[in-house]
């Protein structure tokens, strides 16, 4: 019998796959494709301490195989979060980890301790947005920013956290490192690759922010390398995204060293992918006499 | 509960140079859509990010998108052969609450297309004001005149009908004080002059506005546009919250 569950952290996931923050809102709209309760786990759109409404748009742009983002973190803020979107969330049997951002070490720490005490079942601390001037990403490429920032959260928060790693850095073993050795319960990665498309017309960049973030198809190649440098560097749970498009990619980024895979842009080509997904994978695991996720994690034979 | 649809195409034909009107039959899309909506559509396995086309009209079962040729996702769309299947998401979005009291329709070039479905779904006959950039650009006039009281068109050259933009036809009309309100679709810089004239005559205008999207469905905010909510700054979805919005809730 194939056991799809994943203990990650303390933290019980039906399956492996968890929805990635900023693609799924607050899951009322996918929702309305197929039951929440299916998904391992949900993860938010990004919260700030105080609403934020985004940058102007346009803020997408079609690349070969993924689209740039310049969203710019616009959410309701942590207080309408946990008012409005938590209580709905909750009546799905999937783990609800919340995506946080902040301007200050002190705005990370309030959010941690708000969301905590509202029970969500994860932190997930973004340190790596690469769409806003203050905050995300500043803290995310150096090991001091990841240390200061991740202290911070899990001296306020109760419940099990998780720092998401930037790609956009030279040395990714070493920021992976620096969170663990700060107390990070886990790591998840990657967020967007920063990058910038120019219309040949108009000769102006095609986001109104001129730069944002590469997801999609595209990036998944450089994920599973990055995913492989960070797990190997630490011994904290990883989940990985970036890309991931069918059961097949998901199984090689839990071969490079993730126990859960995150599920984002390919959602907008097919708003089922993630159930797709899981299913593909435990045929997979049944194909190859597999009984748990945990004898994939990691399992690269390296030449 | 939403779900994919996979639609056979009965009919692809040319309207005019860059345009094209692509009919495909399906009983549930056919059923739920309302005038205003759009139809996002997996344009080959090449492009990641679907395109989002508005409804044209309903005859049956069929739904008919009328779409001008604008990079690789509109072409692969417009080579599609009758008999192929599309994977559509849909229908999605708010459309136009059709007012029972004297309404105007009025489109601008490719926003023509989404006020037929308007003009034809009214209870009582609308007048329609079409704009175009010349004769060769007329589309669909003969669907706007059986279904309309009263066709105005346009044409930024003179070379078809009134010489000029929509604007002229649309300030004759709301001089009349007969008009209720006004619902309109096209370039956003047609839009915000019509919104300024509307404003002026005190006529409630309902405007279907473009934004490039990602999921189409409310939930990754790559559609915003802005937007002020109980007299605050905000930023509305164009895929959820729209494509229809009241023009004084714009910030134009
Ligand atoms: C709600 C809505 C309804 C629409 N209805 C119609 C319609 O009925 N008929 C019609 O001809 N066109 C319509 N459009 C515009 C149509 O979506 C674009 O022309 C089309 O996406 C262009 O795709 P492409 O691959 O040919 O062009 P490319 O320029 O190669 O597209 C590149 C990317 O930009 C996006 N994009 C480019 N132009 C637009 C645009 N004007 N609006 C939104 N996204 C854009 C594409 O979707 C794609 O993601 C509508 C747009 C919206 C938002
Ligand atoms: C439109 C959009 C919005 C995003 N917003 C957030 C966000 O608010 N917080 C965050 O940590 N990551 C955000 N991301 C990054 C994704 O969670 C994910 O890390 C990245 O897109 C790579 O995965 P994918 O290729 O499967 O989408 C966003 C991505 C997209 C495409
Ligand atoms: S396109 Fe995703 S919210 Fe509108």
């Amino acid at each position: 019998m194939v056991d799809l569950s994943v203990n990650f952290a303390g933290v019980k996931f039906k399956n492996p796959i968890v929805t990635a923050s900023g693609t799924y809102g607050f899951g009322r709209e996918y929702g309305k494709f197929f039951d929440l309760s299916e998904l391992g786990g949900i993860c938010v759109k990004g919260l700030t301490l105080s609403p934020r409404l985004g940058n102007k748009p346009p803020r997408i742009a079609e690349t070969p195989m993924g689209m740039l983002n310049s969203v710019g973190l616009q959410n309701p803020g942590v207080d309408l979060f946990i008012s409005d979107e938590l209580p709905f969330l909750r009546n799905f049997d999937t783990v609800v980890i919340a995506n946080i951002s902040g301007n200050t070490v002190e705005e990370y720490a309030q959010m941690a301790q708000k969301l905590s005490d509202a029970n969500v079942d994860m932190i997930e601390v973004n340190v790596s947005c690469p769409n806003v001037k203050a905050g995300g990403m500043q803290f995310g490429t150096t090991t001091e920013g990841v240390a200061s920032v991740t202290k911070a959260v899990k001296d306020r928060s109760r419940v099990p956290t998780m720092v998401k790693l930037s790609p956009n850095v030279t040395d990714i073993a070493e920021i992976a490192k620096a969170a663990e050795d700060s107390g990070a319960d886990a790591i998840s990665l990657i967020n967007t690759l920063l990058a910038m498309r120019i219309d040949t017309k108009s000769k102006k960049p095609m986001l109104f922010n001129n730069v944002g973030g590469l997801s999609g198809p595209a990036i998944f190649p450089v994920a599973v390398r990055m995913i492989w440098q960070a797990a190997s560097a630490v011994s904290i749970p990883v989940l990985g995204m970036g890309g991931v498009k069918s059961g097949d990619n998901a199984i090689e980024m839990m071969l490079a060293g993730a126990s859960l895979v995150g599920v984002g842009t390919v959602c907008f080509d097919d708003p089922f992918a993630p159930i797709s997904i899981i299913k593909q994978i435990g045929q997979y695991m049944s194909g190859n006499d597999l009984n748990h996720i945990d004898e994939l994690v990691g399992k690269v034979v390296l030449n | 509960m939403l779900s994919k649809h996979y639609c056979e195409v009965v009919e692809n034909i040319q309207l005019s140079k860059d345009i094209f009107k692509v009919t495909v039959v399906c009983k549930s899309l056919a059923n739920d859509a309302a005038p205003g909506q759009f139809l996002h559509i997996k344009c080959g396995d090449e492009r990641l990010l679907r395109r989002p086309i508005s409804i044209c009209a309903v005859v049956g079962n069929a739904v008919e998108l009328v779409f001008e040729l604008k990079g690789e996702g509109t072409q692969w769309l417009s080579k599609i052969a009758p008999g192929n299947k599309l994977d559509i998401l849909g229908p999605l979005g708010s459309g136009f609450n059709i007012p029972k009291g004297k309404t105007i329709v009025l489109g601008g070039g490719i926003g023509v297309p989404p006020m037929l479905f308007v003009a034809e779904s009214a209870t009582s006959k609308v007048t329609a004001i079409l704009g175009f950039r010349s004769m060769d650009r007329v589309i669909l006039k003969e669907a706007f005149e059986l279904a309309c009281a009263q066709v105005y068109i346009t044409t930024d050259d003179g070379s078809f009908g009134i010489h000029g933009s929509v604007i002229k036809p649309l300030l004759a009309l709301l001089e009349t004080g007969e008009y209720e309100a006004v619902l309109a679709c096209g370039p956003h810089v047609m839009l915000t002059e019509v919104a300024r004239v509307c404003k002026l005559h005190a006529v409630p205008l309902q405007v279907s506005l473009e934004e490039r999207m990602g999921c189409g469905v409310g939930a990754c905010l790559v559609c915003a546009c802005a937007t002020i909510k109980d007299g605050n700054p905000d930023m509305s979805r164009v895929c959820f919250d729209g494509p229809v919005f009241c023009a004084n809730d714009i910030v134009w």
